[in-house]
């Protein structure tokens, strides 16, 4: 039953993909515009799309900045110890 | 708890000594039943001190119960359970035992009052966890559980040396309390390095992914739940509130996510993630405010559980294929759906997502860094969550069971769900995951202050939603340059494995060739020039000292034979000789 449902989404990926983008702009503004945000913190987070900007961002820094990082001579074959 | 005997940890330790003597059928039912009176009597304690011991001229106390010390003895009891159940098909009963002392170590701290019982059971738990590194059994487990050992007794070291200062400070005073943190003495700062080395806070951190990366299958289930949370309950005991902590606790939520994204091995990526997600709770104790410390015990409950259960996951794919390296595996979903589904609610309970355990406790602790304005800790503490998510939540469910399938086909063949108590154990991890994101009183009735902060508000969950969406979003977008390399990362440990190779050449090769050398030098120079001087101290005692020696006796021998001539027995000639004798030396003492 799981794996059916899985290949239910599998064979129909651009549909699936299309709901997807729906999804993210529905929570993106629903997240915005439709919820009570005097618990914010801060100033900065009462700018619409405020959190998503950040998600997006942390996500791309995270990897982009790893990798970057990474590749500075920190990743190393397997055998590094063995010698 | 009326003496030491009912006490959680001794009921582990006399089960572990107990086991061997069950065997065939009998031995699963008491594996099972062991934790379960454990369990059972953990939940029975009633608030107090019990099990005070005299020994010389320390009191000691093995059960001092409060609500801090009763919500981590709650959850590491119940991780028992589920952890045997784990491990219930392994027939070797040594890795029973380890796992079983390990875990009456976590439970000994936890229940103690005084900083001896509690070094006590800190060794006792880095003593038996090695074995559970060295069970895994490949050539390479030995050098990685030295490696932990080694680490863990130079942190056992400093602890010992911070409670001897504080014994003296205290003028004997060894009560495992709060600690004077806002006027911190050498004692305190070597009491909490101690800590922090098995909350595997950087830079005394290498030792976690090296070790739970090896560990059994079944012991990294212990290990990934046992020493980070039980030294997080020693931080929150004795240093709440100690500022260092924050900043410390925000670079290992950081550092963590950065080194999960190299990493190609789930079981290290996991416990890269045991880093950062531990971070939160340095940074609550850090912060050291009833809502941070209630988000620290909150967390590391719920983190035990979720990070159980992706071990959990992960270490079912390694049982069933021999495989933990992402680069040789993908794909599985087909083959193993049902621990795909569990793991999957292992990676959204520690993402935070809404009604799962992570979004009740991890937001507890963020919220406190913005209540008391520290706003930075606070940010980058929810950017680290974002990199939870990109991992745990996606990567390592992407890479295992979707994405490209790089399993080998014996792999593929050998690939399946586990055996019916490894399900059970995920299913009740699961479960509780689950249980503890919908129903809030099981986890906030627990806390060690009164809980005001309600996680299921608008706002929150709006930005929750937002962050890991967003998340998702990017990694798709980014999906390439996560793809899996063979490689591993060099990390801190770099300095004392290599230094160890250093230490090792210059073992074999200089200080080997000095000492060689010394010993053709003593053996040409030395050994021949000691046996000339033997030979000539032998001449010289017979030639020489035997040579006087004996001279003396025979001239000795010859007066006494000339006077015995002397002495004929005739009186007139006696006389004749003294008169002669007399007359001698009173004309030498005359004319002299």
């Amino acid at each position: 039953m799981i794996v059916s449902f899985i290949d239910f989404f599998r064979d129909r990926l651009k549909a699936t993909i299309r709901w997807c983008y729906v999804l993210l702009a529905v929570v993106a503004i629903w997240g915005s515009y439709f919820v009570d945000n005097s618990h914010a913190h801060t100033a900065w987070e009462k700018f619409p799309f405020f959190w998503s900007v950040f998600g997006f961002f942390a996500c791309a820094i995270i990897i982009i900045g790893s990798k970057w990082f990474g590749h500075l001579g920190i990743m190393t074959r397997e055998d590094y110890y063995d010698d | 708890m009326t003496s030491i005997w009912n006490h959680p940890a001794f009921i582990m330790i006399i089960g572990a000594l107990l086991l061997p003597l069950f065997k065939g059928s009998a031995r699963k039912p008491f594996l099972l039943l062991v934790p379960v009176i454990s369990f059972l009597t953990v939940c029975g304690l009633d608030e107090g001190v019990y099990g005070v011991v005299n020994f010389l001229d320390w009191e000691l106390t093995f059960g001092r119960v409060d609500r801090l010390s009763q919500i981590f003895g709650f959850i590491m009891s119940l991780m028992c359970i589920v952890g045997t159940l784990y491990g219930l098909h392994e027939e070797r009963v040594v890795d029973h035992i380890a796992a079983w002392l390990y875990v009456a170590g976590s439970l000994g701290v936890i229940y103690c009052g005084d900083f001896l019982t509690l070094f006590l059971f800190w060794e006792l738990m880095a003593f038996a966890s090695v074995f559970l590194v060295w069970f895994r059994r490949r050539p390479q487990s030995l050098a990685v559980g030295y490696r932990y050992l080694l680490v863990h007794t130079a942190g056992g070291l400093v602890l010992l040396a911070g409670f001897v200062l504080r014994y003296l400070e205290t003028g004997g005073d060894l009560s495992f309390v709060a600690l004077d943190v806002v006027n911190p003495t050498p004692a305190t700062w070597m009491i909490m390095i101690g800590f922090i080395l098995n909350a595997a806070v950087p830079p005394l951190h290498s030792w976690l992914p090296d070790a739970y990366g090896e560990a059994s299958v079944t012991g990294a289930i212990f290990m990934c739940a046992f020493t980070t949370k039980t030294a997080i309950y020693a931080l929150a005991r004795s240093c709440a509130g100690f500022e260092i902590l924050i900043p410390l606790g925000v670079c290992m939520a950081l550092y963590g996510v950065v080194y999960a994204v190299l990493e190609n091995d789930c079981r290290r990526l996991l416990a890269w993630h045991i880093i950062s997600q531990v971070g939160y709770m340095v940074a609550g104790v850090g912060i050291g405010t009833e809502l941070a410390i209630n988000g620290a015990c909150a967390h590391a409950f719920a983190h035990i559980l979720y990070k159980g259960l992706l071990f959990m996951g992960c270490g079912s794919v390694l049982y069933m294929t021999g495989k933990s390296k992402f680069s040789d595996l993908g794909g599985l979903y087909k083959k193993m759906p049902r621990t795909f589904i569990y793991t999957m609610i292992g990676g959204l309970s520690i993402s935070a997502f809404p009604l799962f355990s992570g979004f009740v406790s991890k937001s507890m602790i963020v919220a406190a860094g913005f209540e008391s304005h520290i706003m930075w800790a606070a940010f980058l503490l929810t950017l680290a969550s974002a990199g939870t998510f990109l991992h745990t939540g996606l990567k390592v469910p992407y890479f295992i069971w979707f994405g490209k399938n790089n399993c080998s086909e014996e792999t593929w063949e050998k690939a399946q769900d586990p055996p019916w108590n490894m399900q059970a154990a995920m299913f009740c991890a699961s479960f509780l995951c689950i249980f503890i994101g919908c129903y809030l009183p099981f986890l906030y009735d627990k806390l060690p202050y009164a809980n005001h902060y309600h996680p299921y508000n608008g706002y929150h969950l709006g930005e929750s939603l937002q962050i890991l969406l967003f998340t998702a979003f990017g990694f798709f977008l980014l999906l390439k340059k996560l793809a899996p390399e063979p490689v591993i990362s060099i990390d801190l440990d770099w300095f004392y494995r290599k230094g160890g190779k250093v230490f090792m050449w210059l073992v074999k090769k200089p200080i080997q060739a000095i000492d060689t050398a010394w010993g053709c030098v003593y053996k040409a120079v030395g050994l021949d020039g000691l046996m000339l001087t033997a030979k000539f101290s032998g001449w010289f005692d017979w030639h020489g000292i035997d040579g006087v020696v004996d001279g003396i006796a025979r001239s000795v021998r010859s007066i006494g034979g000339s006077v015995r001539k002397l002495q004929s027995g005739q009186l007139q000639y006696n006389i004749l000789f003294a008169a002669t004798i007399a007359a001698g030396a009173i004309f030498a003492l005359v004319f002299a």
